[in-house]
């Protein structure tokens, strides 16, 4: 998916502004490109212009400026129902009055779809999604976790070429959710199909994507793969959104080359890698994950910095150990390790020294 | 679990059958409830269902006043049974007899004229055949003047009407149908029940009328609230709010009021033809005393009713089902047809519901605005009740048209079900 470029986009955003009082823009200069077959999610914190944008692409909202065009066609002015652009909805949707199989059956009726065909069809999305049985059933007479499914298979049966999924998980519990967000990445590969997703649960965005849009104050903040979002980050809130962070703020003290030094607020030195600071004497926030922290002086860098940390907690988890340590006067400052045979099991009021990779510890905007 | 514990009663832990034990626990609550709703009750007993059940009694008995009419007459009651109007004789001697007995008693209690009334309902005539006889019958003597058969055709040639005397035997128990064939139009002859001639059934034709323009108020009411009610529920609620002060604040007025604004408007002289006239059409339009006026203001005034439970499930139906149906290729009527109309037919139902069972009994309306081809069933029976004093025959209208509402209440409930209605 990397090589997407203008030319082979099949949903493109070009300059897209949506506003709805005339006062406030709630999207900004949207520009983005989509390749055919691209699972594409659209992460952001309520309110960042994630859900306007996905209902501008389905036609229920009008952008107020810019173009939206669908495998290389302008739709802004196509109504919602010529665009045949498969959709699934957090409260699933589902027509309370029909059953199962004419909820399935609906689509491809308002096609004109033959009777013999339409079965057929409906027969192979259930089976689909597993809910092969459960055609003549009602809607309200299924769990949330089984009417997600039956919302899917209705989205799917007339063979849409997109699809866009508004936080459809959102209203289940966390093992269906779990079951399901592998379900839907294996259809959509599968079938082949393009997907616009729109959550903000960002561990839904990372195991679910091809790429992620994170979405905030009606701005695409960064656009990039799981691993490169959660990694490098490229800026401060896509680090705090992304995953759990350790952040300090100070100065940047000198830059060379890839790395940096920056001293922090209570006066101590670290290393960093500059992400969006240029000069020497500009405020920054570096920001460091807490798997990425290391205590054991032998792995870090010859002449590498470290801090001096005192143990306030150790908390474990099973999988992990989580610790709580001051650094610098921050007293949050978490430390995440794997539960191996050899691991360390910190005591509270241990002191310790930790340092880091310099590339790891990124220093981004104040 | 065994299949051995499915047959044996479940006991609960001090060896008392478990529903024993969970009545007793409820009791106090049940009585507790029960308590509180006693006023309430008491206060419907009295002042609904008892006087209602009395009224329905009124439209089979058979009464002058206060007084049943077998006690009134026991002795023609008692000598009439062995006569057969189909006979074509007029009734024998101890039948003319009674009657001078039953006739004398009833002047000196003043109640010979209520007797006249009462027969009168039967058939026009009675009324002065009765009052004319109370004094010369009282003078009579009861033991020594026989054969009193002459003597009463002396008084007058109708006391040897077969008719008259077949509708005093018909009449002579202490329930009667004629209220009630009255109210079908019906009448009682020597030969039996028939209908009255055809331009002589005013209930039947009042009835009909009723139900028709209270069906056709209820069609009216939903073609205009349903829009209506679908714009309160996708508006934001803050303005929704205001709009719904709007609907109601007509709903506030006085219904009189509201009427006699009606009046007002569609007059001859009034507002709405002045502005025909000023628009350049010389015909001034009967809208009032007429049905066109009593459809205009019913449907007007019971606006509310439509648009109120309309409105509380339109609320509830979220807009993404419109837009799913959209996304899936419906198009606009097509999404209304199929997927929002069939989850509003339970305000639909409720709503009709509501202004048909409204419409049929009122009363103010169709009076005021009405005129002579737009009253309803309604305004006869306050007509019975009110100016003739013809309560057993008000009474037989009422207890019909209860029947009828409940007839159409259960094929309603057949057809759509009850269970599905909401009205709020």
């Amino acid at each position: 998916m990397a090589g997407s470029s203008a030319n082979d986009a099949f949903v493109a955003f070009e300059r897209v502004q949506k506003s709805y009082d005339g006062e406030t823009l709630v999207v900004k200069d949207l520009n983005l490109t989509m390749p055919k077959g691209e699972f594409l999610t659209m992460l952001g914190p309520s309110g960042s212009g994630k859900t306007t944008c996905l209902m501008m692409l389905a036609g229920f909202e009008t952008a107020t400026h810019g173009e939206i065009l669908l495998d290389g066609k302008p739709i802004n002015n196509i109504p919602p129902h010529k665009r045949g652009i498969g959709m699934v909805f957090q409260n699933y949707a589902l027509f309370p009055h029909m059953t199962v199989a004419e909820n399935l059956s609906f689509p491809l009726e308002v096609r004109k779809v033959g009777k013999s065909e339409r079965e057929e069809k409906v027969k192979r999305a259930l089976d689909m999604v597993q809910m092969g049985k459960f055609g003549g059933r009602r809607p309200a007479q299924l769990s949330g976790g089984q009417q997600q499914r039956i919302a899917l298979a209705r989205a799917l049966v007339f063979e849409p070429e997109l699809v866009l999924m508004d936080e459809p998980l959102g209203a289940l519990d966390k093992q269906l959710r779990e079951t399901l967000q592998f379900e839907i990445t294996r259809l959509a590969h599968d079938l082949g199909i393009t997907t616009v997703y729109v959550t903000h649960d960002q561990t839904e965005a990372l195991t679910m994507s091809d790429r992620v849009a994170v979405f905030d104050d009606g701005r695409i903040q960064q656009l990039a793969s799981p691993d490169v979002l959660y990694e490098q980050p490229q800026n401060s809130f896509v680090a705090q959104f992304i995953g759990e962070n350790n952040t300090m703020e100070g100065v940047v003290q000198e830059i060379k080359g890839d790395t940096c030094i920056v001293k922090l607020d209570g006066g101590e030195v670290i290393d960093a890698k500059p992400v969006n600071v240029t000069k020497v004497g500009e405020r920054t926030r570096v920001s460091i994950r807490p798997e990425r922290v290391e205590f054991n002086k032998d792995r870090l860098q010859p002449g590498a910095h470290t801090l001096k940390a005192e143990v306030l907690e150790f908390i474990y988890m099973g999988d992990i150990f989580r610790t709580r340590l001051r650094v610098a006067g921050n007293e949050d400052f978490v430390v995440k390790t794997r539960n191996a045979p050899d691991q360390v099991r910190l005591k509270p009021g241990q002191q310790i020294e930790i340092g880091w990779l310099p590339e790891d510890c990124r220093a981004l905007d104040a | 679990m065994s299949d051995a514990s499915l047959d044996a009663p479940v006991l609960s832990a001090d060896g008392k059958p478990l529903k024993q034990s969970l009545n007793q626990a409820l009791r106090k609550q049940k009585i507790r409830a029960l308590i509180l709703i006693a006023p309430l009750l008491v206060f419907v007993m009295v002042s609904f269902v008892a006087p209602i059940g009395s009224m329905l009694m009124r439209s089979v008995q058979n009464t002058a006043g206060v007084d049943y009419i077998p006690d009134l007459m026991p002795n023609v009651v008692a000598s009439i049974k062995d006569w057969d109007p189909r006979s074509g004789e007029t009734p024998p001697e101890e039948v003319y007899r009674g009657m001078a007995i039953d006739l004398a008693a009833a002047f000196e209690n003043r109640s010979h004229t209520q007797l006249g009334r009462r027969f009168n309902y039967e058939s026009p005539g009675f009324s002065s055949l009765f009052r004319s006889a109370g004094r010369p019958v009282s003078r009579w003597d009861l033991e020594n003047d026989g054969p009193f058969k002459e003597k009463f055709l002396d008084l007058n040639d109708d006391w040897g009407n077969i008719e008259y005397w077949a509708s005093i035997k018909a009449n002579s128990g202490y329930y009667t149908t004629s209220y009630f064939l009255a109210a079908f139009d019906a009448e009682r002859t020597s030969e039996g029940i028939r209908f009255k001639d055809p331009d002589q059934r005013i209930y039947q034709k009042l009835m009909l009328r009723t139900l028709g323009l209270s069906l056709l108020i209820t069609f009216c009411t939903l073609a205009l609230g349903y829009p209506v009610a679908w714009l309160l529920a996708d508006l934001p609620v803050r303005t929704s709010n205001l709009l719904l002060i709007l609907v109601l604040l007509p709903f506030w007025t006085s219904l009189l009021v509201r009427t006699s604004a009606w009046k007002i408007l569609l007059q001859d002289q009034g507002v709405i033809n002045n502005f025909w006239v000023w628009l350049g059409f010389a015909e001034r339009l009967p809208l009032i005393n007429n049905q066109t006026g009593v459809i205009i203001a019913m449907t007007h005034i019971l606006l509310p009713f439509m648009i109120l439970p309309l409105y509380s499930v339109m609320k509830t139906i979220p807009p993404s089902y419109l837009r799913a149906a959209k996304s899936l290729g419906a198009s606009n009527w097509t999404a209304f047809w199929r997927v929002y109309f069939p989850q509003t037919t339970a305000g639909i139902g409720a709503g009709a519901l509501l202004v048909f069972i409204l419409a049929v009994g009122y009363f103010i309306t169709p009076e005021l605005v009405g005129g002579a081809d737009g009253t309803f069933i309604s305004n006869r029976i306050y007509f019975q009740f009110a100016v003739s004093g013809n309560w057993g025959l008000a009474a037989a209208l009422g207890t019909l048209m209860l029947v009828v509402i409940l007839v159409l209440y259960y094929i309603y409930d057949k057809l759509v079900g009850v269970d599905n209605v909401k009205l709020g």
